[in-house]
């Protein structure tokens, strides 16, 4: 009697434990529909940068001001878009001295252009969870392609995460102070996170 | 020719003398002005090159006392008194010790500075900072010394300009000549023979 009592408990263990596992899949089949929507990006989002110099190491800070909206469409990707404008007076780098180069004229010059903006123009899927998003980055007045790839982090019924990361050329931007010397390449590695709006 | 001897200073340590002495005098007005600029730009271009120079004086200042060492000093002329003798030789010492000094506190300023900005000599070489604690406290000492040195080293320059056209002018004798032309003597002895015949 006992042993079969303990063999019952044992099988609906297990069949508990396999109903379990399944239940991401389950979940993410639902919600992969259930994203579509037009999003708000939150300020709980993070916009890290970092730039490389000779020697090793270099200038890692982020930004602390910025707003965006995008709309995803998972049954056609290509027709999900992204506005995004940062406010490079916001940069944070935690020496006063480099984020008041930053600020003048000699990179971001934030005075005359307090924005930098990016649009996209072709999202494209790149496997189940990854998309390569391109568009027209513009800073200081001057515009050029850019392309970030955006992956799926964390999603809720409202909420989505995406981990960004791209390379921007800052010359392109007017911004090639400092090189050789700091890397041309701007490195950012940014959390993206939505809310439904 | 090359080598100095007992009359007179070779084409090596003329070279050096000079080429040294163009550069450390370059440096003064090159670091009053990267100092004082407001376009940021310009002043990190001008510090690059500040601290390029500087490295180059350090490096050419210890093969000239390699070389220094490996040579004759060319005699001083007999109507020197003991004082000048002094006089001429304190300032050598301590415009050799500037060579030095003035560079090396330059690297521990570039070392200290919590900006930590590397050294890359004529965006050819990077120089590693020396080891040294990094702060704005450290930064403003290297920074005081090495301006107290350059300006210190700048009067002593000075003095020892107006002692050589002093030995050109009024006393008429070979000092400075022989720190322009490797073959001065031979040059007089033609000159006076040419007068005789």
């Amino acid at each position: 009697m006992k042993t079969t009592t303990r063999l019952l408990t044992t099988v609906t263990r297990i069949g508990i434990a396999v109903s379990l596992a399944f239940v991401p899949l389950v979940a993410k089949a639902d919600t992969l529909s259930q994203v579509a929507g037009s999003y708000k990006i939150q300020p709980s989002s993070r916009i890290g940068f970092s730039v490389g110099q000779v020697g090793g190491g270099g200038i890692t800070g982020d930004f602390k001001k910025f707003s965006g909206v995008f709309k995803l469409n998972p049954s056609n990707i290509g027709q999900s878009s992204i506005n995004f404008t940062l406010y490079p007076e916001s940069v944070s780098t935690g020496q006063a001295r480099i984020e008041n180069f930053l600020r003048s004229d000699a990179v971001f010059d934030s005075a005359n252009f307090p924005t930098i903006t990016f649009r996209s123009t072709q999202i494209t899927q790149t496997s189940p969870n990854t998309a390569e998003v391109a568009g027209m980055l513009t800073a200081r007045g001057k515009t050029s392609p850019a392309s970030f790839q955006a992956s799926l982090a964390d999603h809720s019924k409202n909420s989505i995460t995406f981990h960004v990361e791209g390379k921007i050329m800052r010359s392109r931007y007017g911004m090639d102070v400092g090189t050789p010397i700091y890397s041309n390449v701007v490195q950012f590695d940014m959390q993206i996170e939505g809310q439904r709006s | 020719m090359l080598r100095n001897n007992r009359d007179s200073f070779g084409l090596i340590s003329i070279l050096f003398h000079w080429v040294i002495a163009l550069i450390f005098l370059g440096q003064i007005p090159l670091g009053y002005w990267m100092t004082r600029t407001s376009d940021f730009t310009l002043q990190f271009s001008l510090y690059q090159w500040h601290k390029s120079f500087g490295f180059l004086v350090l490096g050419l200042s210890a093969l000239r006392l390699v070389w220094k060492f490996a040579n004759t000093r060319p005699g001083d002329p007999a109507t020197m008194g003991p004082l000048e003798r002094v006089a001429a030789h304190g300032a050598h010492i301590v415009l050799y010790l500037s060579l030095f000094l003035i560079p090396l506190t330059g690297w521990a300023i570039a070392s200290s500075s919590p900006l930590q900005i590397p050294t890359f000599m004529f965006n050819l070489v990077v120089i590693p900072p020396l080891p040294l604690a990094v702060s704005d406290s450290a930064e403003a000492f290297w920074t005081a010394s090495h301006a107290y040195l350059a300006y210190f080293s700048a009067f002593v320059a000075v003095g020892h300009i107006l002692a050589a056209l002093h030995h050109h002018f009024w006393k008429r004798d070979a000092i400075l000549v022989r720190m322009l032309n490797p073959h001065h003597k031979d040059r007089q002895q033609t000159l006076t023979q040419e007068v005789k015949s």
